[in-house]
């Protein structure tokens, strides 16, 4: 077999071990539940007869191998079981809460993806081209204070510049500042355009109103991971261009750009690529604080609100779908940086 | 010719390089250092000078409410009230108190627990290490917030758990770190030198390994210190993590981010605290990077 | 192949590089350093000057600077570099990036690290002629693979399709030398290109080199560590030391009447040699070793050698010929799957786990890289001192006194004792390690490459050094080694591996004079000497004999 599809294979086989123990890991999490948990989640006022029937649902008193392999087998046909908070009344399952938020928060990370990827790719190769000029300097240090702020506090800052578009010239601040200054951060404040700061979107949304209305989340998530991909892919190729391949490409003549482009890059996709899965992945991670301030229906906030309302399916869920996805990416970058390897694409 | 100069060259060469005490070392070290770090290293300063003073500092109680919520800025309350009526500034230097306190000593947790893990996995290395390395794996491949916000669903919100919990799934990076660095000084002549000399386990961690290993894990501390910090942050703010009425900074963004509607930007004061807390720290861990990791940029 | 010695002159033509005064400085610790303190060149049209000097005489600094180049952390501060009248430290970037590779070319150290992992070989051999549009493709590509028949390239046509991972050394070598040929520049810096290599392998590359730089007359400066090297490829030799020049002459007259000390002592360890002892009786005896790293490959296989009590038997070999391997069986690091090893009479345990703290002291290892064997956070006082507290109990000043001891033992001063690995030179360093192995007080001291990572003159002190002691304390050494002129100045016996196999063992006279097995006569006819002809000859005897062409490795 071809190195390459072996190595490949490899790492697909450990990828659905991971999965596999991540599933279990998850599992074990309503093991861990306190005894008290049923009267907690149902209240004082439930009779003993509820807390049984709800125990009976969850299923204690059944052993939990059995337990685990119901519920995987359920999974994998895209069956989460009920959700808890939906006892009284109706009967919802947690797909079918999932599955529209699910949608929703896929769209926000696409759109993310689409503007963040190719912007921190440019910057970071510029970066390392120029590297030391007062281009790079500046780069630096704003990305460094980007990676240092919480996303909430850019989320909270961009809310608040969109806002102040209109309540600027009444502040105290713009009364206290010379008129000229005033008015012109005034007309910037103006120039841009006024997105929304509350992202609701639904399935009715069409689909240029739902992308005007995911902006601002769109754009903090940018600054936040902007800021990570395009240092390490400056680090990346700074790292590569102390190697001798590269002075020897120095000493054969060859232009700053065409070094950078074909000897430095080619060798660099392999940390490059892990960098921007990883990034991706964070995402996932980044997406539930955005989706909060923004109030976007995505699956991180009904994440959050299921843990304050303590409806494990829900949660399990949410974090088994966001752990997949963190799993596959991380996949995906490592079989691209395998085939991106010449060392194991032509063995000797 | 052997010329003046040349004998010179040679004895210069002959003398071993002049001997400096560590303190000089440290001295040359911070002389050299650029603003951005000073900037870091007296921002942090004023921080735990915040944090350990805070009861002198403060001008009410930490959980003193006023009958005047929302109070403007000025007056009384000099950054006004939040949403029960108490005091913004007092919350704040409390806030730098709790929010920093949690986070080191998760820190220090993970610390404790990542790198003699990591240590053990590097020097024993077959089973251990696999067994080890693969739980990590494992552990890495659920993101930590998501991770944390599982567990903390399961075992509910308080400080002890909050710090547990983090410190636990934070480890795993420390794991990671420390290891790959302990592999590193592992396979260096020097321990096996040790080993063929028939020094035990131990000795081999605590003074061949442990003292190679600390430089970098100086500089990871503080970006390890940032991600907890940052973390803590963010599940306080979601409403899962430090509880009423313990005064944090996450929290009292998430109270009071209404204000913001208005055009009011007090609630972006505690999460203007967070920011440039951990700006502070990168600004210094980066210029330490830079110092040990020895890679001088082109000039 | 030419015909044409390095002893039958040239045709000098006009100057073509004239180096002034050049100064280069070098930042480290927070200041700049002089690297190269005024160095003057005159290099004439098809001449080949040599560069020698020891680690730290800026000579490739000064060959980087002839292209107008200086590392990154190094700056030109002074002087001027005149290129066929082109003043290349004054002249564009631009100027000099389109005189780099065309006109002015260079051959490194290690062409492993060199080639580009990501591209094919042929690609980036024609890369520079496509880069100054100087050809197209097609034919740059035909000129490519002319150029590897030249350089006597196995399989010409395909070696240009293959990754430079996918082939060896030594051929890697050669296709940088092609490469630096495409565009048949008037001038070719070669830093260091052997250095990396076996010296079998070595013969084969320095002809290949000779023989293209003959054959089209261009000019070139060799820079080398090796004199018996330069001697075979420079019509000139500067000495060089500290960044300065210590000598300067042809070729012959150089290796007949160097003018300094300096320059003698740079064959310093070829003047070495012991005289003959009787035998003694073994006190390690290696009974048909065979071991493996876990897979089928044999690394030994039925090694048996004899180690008489207070001599040296010197273990010489290429890379992959096992000999550090032997080491890593002898200390158990690496146990036998057969065969056993006698130390005084009786069997060694095979693991080291299962010996003894007393069968540990009594051998005693020191490696080749002393900045990895010392542990940089330990001061000299930790690192010689921790054997006598862990084999003799000493602690406290009777142990502070014993260091002193061991110091004035390996001739460094005793205020040394609080220094850090950093502090010390290399030759200190390399001190300091056999200070810790005598520490042990052992029977038996096996020395890995001990002196391949120093220079010739601090090797020659560290080798003095080791035959004293032997003679004082009557210690026994393996010596571990691929420098034929180290056997040469200290060893009693010789062992000569091959592939994980001993190809022939006995007294020094006996193994290094004729009649050889195959193997050691290939092995000893590769090790250049200090004679202009040396290379000539050896080619000559090679063709005659028809079995030993340079080919494949």
């Amino acid at each position: 077999m071809h190195p390459v599809v072996r190595t490949v294979l490899q790492r697909l086989g450990l990828g659905l071990v991971t999965l596999f123990f991540v599933s279990i890991i998850i599992f074990s999490s309503v093991e861990l539940l306190p005894g008290d948990f049923a009267r907690a989640i149902l209240g004082q006022s439930a009779t003993p007869e509820t807390v049984a029937a709800f125990e009976r649902e969850i299923g204690i008193n059944r052993p939990p191998v059995t337990r685990y392999l119901e519920w995987i087998g359920q999974v994998a046909h895209g069956d989460f079981g009920q959700s808890f908070a939906s006892r009284v009344g109706y009967r919802r399952t947690v797909a079918e809460i999932i599955e529209p938020r699910f949608f929703n928060t896929l769209f926000l990370a696409a759109m993310t993806a689409l503007i963040a990827v190719p912007l921190a790719l440019a910057l970071g190769i510029a970066a390392a081209l120029y590297r030391n000029s007062w281009f790079d300097r500046t780069v630096n240090a704003v990305t460094l204070t980007t990676i240092s702020f919480p996303e909430f506090f850019i989320a909270y800052m961009l809310a608040y510049i969109i806002i102040s578009r209109d309540t600027f010239m009444g502040t105290q601040l713009a009364q206290s500042m010379p008129q000229w200054l005033a008015s012109s951060i005034d007309w910037i404040l103006h120039a841009i355009p006024k997105f929304p700061t509350l992202a609701n979107v639904n399935e009715q949304t069409p689909f240029g109103e739902r992308v005007w209305r995911s902006m601002l989340p769109a754009l903090t998530l940018t600054c936040v991971i902007v800021a990570y991909m395009m240092r390490m892919t400056r680090a990346a190729l700074v790292n590569l261009l102390a190697s001798p391949y590269i002075e020897m490409a120095q000493l054969k003549g060859l232009k700053a750009r065409t070094i950078m482009l074909r000897h430095a890059l080619p060798n660099a996709w392999a940390p490059i690529v892990t960098v921007i899965a990883f990034n991706l992945a964070y995402l996932v991670v980044g997406v539930v604080v955005v989706e909060v301030v923004f109030v976007y229906p995505g699956i991180g906030q009904l994440m959050v609100d299921a843990v304050r309302s303590r409806d494990i399916p829900v949660v399990q869920a949410c974090a088994l779908i966001f752990a997949a996805t963190y799993i596959l990416l991380n996949l995906s970058a490592d079989i691209i940086s395998i085939v991106t390897n010449p060392r194991l694409l032509h063995p000797r | 010719m052997t010329t003046v100069e040349d004998r010179q060259l040679r004895t210069e060469e002959a003398m071993p390089k002049a001997r400096r005490t560590r303190l000089s070392l440290i001295w040359r070290a911070l002389r050299s250092a650029p603003l951005s770090a000073w900037f870091g290293m007296i921002v942090i300063a004023g921080y735990v000078f915040v944090a350990v003073f805070a009861p002198w500092l403060a001008p009410y109680g930490e959980a003193q409410i006023f009958p005047e919520p929302y109070a403007p800025w000025g007056g009384q309350f000099v950054l006004g009230t939040d949403q029960l009526g108490r005091d913004m500034l007092t919350r704040l230097i409390y806030g730098a108190r709790n929010t920093i306190g949690i986070a080191l000593v998760t820190t220090l947790l993970s610390f404790a627990v990542g790198m003699s893990l990591g240590l053990l996995a590097a020097i024993s290395r077959g089973w251990i290490d696999q067994l080890l390395s693969r739980a990590v794996d494992a552990l890495m491949s659920i993101p930590v917030l998501i991770f944390a916000l599982m567990l903390l669903s399961t075992f509910g919100s308080s400080v002890f758990n909050l710090i547990v919990i983090i410190a636990v799934l934070d480890s795993t990076r420390v794991f990671r770190l420390s290891r790959a660095v302990a592999m590193n000084v592992v396979v260096m002549d020097f321990v096996e030198a040790a080993r063929l000399r028939g020094e035990g386990l131990g000795w081999i961690m605590r003074r061949e390994i442990l003292p190679n290993v600390m430089p970098p894990m100086i500089a990871e501390f503080g970006l390890r210190f940032c991600f907890v910090f940052l973390l803590v942050a963010s599940l306080s703010f979601l409403g899962v993590g430090i509880q009423p009425p313990t005064a944090d900074w996450g929290s009292m963004v998430r109270e009071n981010a209404t204000l913001i509607t208005y055009g009011d930007i007090t609630p972006l004061l505690p999460a203007a605290a967070i920011a440039l807390l951990t700006v502070a720290v990168n600004f210094v861990v980066d210029w330490l990077l830079h110092r040990t990791s020895g890679l001088k940029d082109e000039q | 192949m030419s015909n044409k010695a390095a002893s039958a002159p040239r045709e000098k033509g006009a100057p073509l590089l004239e180096i002034r005064d050049l100064r280069i400085e070098g930042f480290s610790d927070d200041e700049w350093h002089q690297i190269v303190r005024g160095i003057d060149i005159t290099l004439k049209r098809g001449e080949v000057l040599g560069l020698i000097g020891e680690s730290g005489a800026g000579k490739s600094t000064i060959g980087l600077a002839a292209m107008g180049y200086a590392k990154p952390g190094c700056r030109i501060s002074g002087g001027s570099v005149t290129f066929d009248g082109i003043d290349l430290i004054a002249a564009s970037e631009g100027r000099r990036r389109a005189l780099r590779g065309s006109r002015i070319a260079y051959v490194a150290q290690s062409a492993a690290a060199s080639f580009n992992p990501a591209h094919r070989i042929i690609e980036q051999t024609i890369e520079t002629q496509l880069t100054h549009n100087l050809d197209r493709r097609d034919k740059a590509e035909q000129g490519a693979i002319d150029l590897y028949r030249r350089l006597q390239l196995p399989n010409p046509e395909q070696i240009g399709r293959r990754y430079p991972h996918q082939v060896s050394g030594g051929q890697l070598q050669r296709a940088m030398t092609a490469m630096a040929m495409s565009c048949r520049p008037d001038l070719i810096i070669f830093d260091e290109p052997t250095t990396a290599l076996d010296v079998t392998t070595q013969v084969e590359v320095l002809a290949a080199i000779r023989n293209i730089v003959d054959q089209f007359q261009t000019a070139a400066i060799y820079i080398t560590h090796d004199l018996a090297v330069v001697a075979q490829m420079a019509d000139r030799i500067m000495v060089l030391r500290y960044g300065k020049l210590v000598e300067e002459a042809p070729t012959r007259t150089m290796l007949k009447t160097p003018q300094e000390d300096y320059t003698r002592s740079l064959w310093a360890v070829r003047k070495l040699g012991r005289s003959d002892r009787p035998n003694a009786e073994p006190v390690l005896v290696i009974d048909n070793v065979t071991a493996s790293y876990g897979g089928a490959v044999k690394v030994l296989e039925n090694v048996s050698v004899r180690v008489p009590r207070g001599r040296t038997v010197a273990v010489v070999g290429e890379s992959g010929s096992g000999k550090s391997t032997l080491a890593r069986a002898i200390v158990g690091l690496l146990p036998p799957t057969s065969g056993q090893i006698l130390f005084d009479g009786t069997p060694l345990p095979p693991a080291l786990k299962q010996r003894d703290k007393e069968t540990l002291r009594r051998i005693q290892l020191i490696y080749q890289m002393p900045d990895t064997a010392l542990n940089p956070r330990q001061t000299v006082r930790d690192v010689i001192g921790r054997p006598l507290e862990f084999y003799r109990g000493l602690g406290g000043r009777e142990r502070d006194r014993k260091v002193g001891e061991l110091l004035r033992l390996i001739e460094l001063d005793e205020r040394l004792i609080d220094r850090l690995p950093s502090e010390l030179s290399g030759g200190q360093k390399q001190r300091i390690c056999i200070a810790r192995a005598l520490a042990a007080e052992p029977e038996i001291i096996i020395c890995d490459e001990v002196t391949s990572a120093l220079d010739q003159i601090v090797q020659e002190g560290i080798l003095k050094l080791l035959m004293r002691l032997q003679q004082e304390m009557g210690v026994t050494y393996l010596f571990i080694t691929h420098d034929i002129a180290t056997v040469r100045a200290i060893a009693d016996e010789v062992v000569v591996m091959h592939r994980g196999k001993v190809v022939e063992q006995g007294p020094k006279a006996e193994v290094l004079s004729p009649p050889h097995p195959a193997y050691t006569e290939l092995l000893l006819s590769s090790v250049p000497e200090m004679d202009p002809d040396w290379l000539t000859g050896v080619l000559s005897r090679r063709a005659d004999k028809g079995g030993m062409r340079a080919s494949g490795n």
